[in-house]
């Protein structure tokens, strides 16, 4: 599965965020750890502003707030603020044997990616982001080790 | 060795995880009832004899109380080996929680309990299925840092 920049961008805005309840970061600070420019970044966050999971704070200091409730937001809820639901199939075809054949297998694939999207929320995210830090760091010692 | 009469008590949960008695099981079947809408006291039964009496060191059947002694949950698994290729594994084959105890850390509790007798039965893998469209319990054992196994499960209709 490939996800759209901005869907990327979003999911990373999201845990950098919730990753420091009640402070806010501005979109340079987020974009300059992920090596994005602010414009797009901008973007992303005036969609997630309107869907409710990030708060713009104004004034000096200002940026942006996790606003959402990381036990319950998804990946899914972010997923579907950027990408179209569901694969497509090109061209024609579609009402043959073979494409009924096809889209069931394509619904099927589609069907797992939204079971593994709306099962893992921001809170488990940051788990395994933790977790990964964790595996960084234990193969950064063994390499300095080596 | 058999830890069938061991009680583990996780204070931070303030429930207590134990091995489930013959006691328990009126209370098992109506929780499973009370959230499946299906009730099965059969099977509950012969779950109790095949879980809760035999094969200690490799089957277990848990139960998790609340303080006034009412039944928070339950967890039922057992070590398998072999099936489908795999080395020696747990599998969680059940657990539920009662409605109104959710979300203070029953089902982490008997979830951990489980881990460690899989632990001491001397394999280091745990595993369960879920149907994919029961978000619930999808997002608790995703929370407990569960991830998608090696296995995909294939299934026909039968004409």
């Amino acid at each position: 599965m490939r996800l759209q920049i901005s869907t990327q961008l979003a999911i990373f805005a999201v845990l950098e965020l919730s990753a420091r309840a009640g402070e806010q970061l501005s979109v340079a600070e987020i974009g300059e750890k992920y090596g994005v420019s602010s414009h797009h970044l901008a973007k992303v966050m005036h969609v997630m502003g309107r869907a409710g999971l990030v708060r713009a704070v104004r004034g000096a200091g200002g940026g942006y707030q996790f606003s959402g409730n990381a036990r319950r937001i998804t990946l899914l809820d972010i997923v579907q603020l950027f990408e179209e639901a569901g694969s497509e199939t090109n061209g024609g075809g579609e009402t043959t044997p073979e494409g009924r054949a096809l889209r069931q297998v394509l619904a099927e694939i589609d069907d797992i990616s939204r079971a593994t999207l709306g099962s893992i929320t921001v809170a488990t995210m940051g788990k395994l982001v933790e977790r990964a830090n964790g595996a960084r760091g234990k193969s950064t010692a063994k390499s300095a080790t080596a | 060795m058999a830890t069938a009469a061991k009680t583990r008590t996780v204070k931070a949960q303030a429930v207590s995880v134990r091995r489930v008695r013959a006691a328990d099981m009126d209370k098992v079947v109506a929780l499973d009832a009370q959230v499946t809408k299906l009730p099965k006291p059969d099977y509950w039964s012969d779950v109790f004899t095949r879980y809760g009496k035999q094969r200690p060191t490799e089957r277990f059947f848990l139960v998790a109380e609340a303080p006034d002694s009412r039944l928070a949950g339950f967890i039922v698994g057992e070590v398998r080996a072999w099936e489908f290729g795999s080395t020696p594994c747990g599998w969680v084959f059940a657990l539920s929680v009662a409605p109104d105890v959710r979300l203070a850390g029953a089902g982490s509790a008997l979830l951990d309990a489980i881990s460690a007798e899989f632990r001491q039965a001397g394999v280091d893998k745990m595993r369960t299925m879920v149907a994919r469209d029961a978000q619930l319990p999808m997002l608790f054992f995703r929370s407990e840092g569960m991830m998608a196994g090696p296995y995909i499960q294939l299934e026909k209709d039968l004409d």
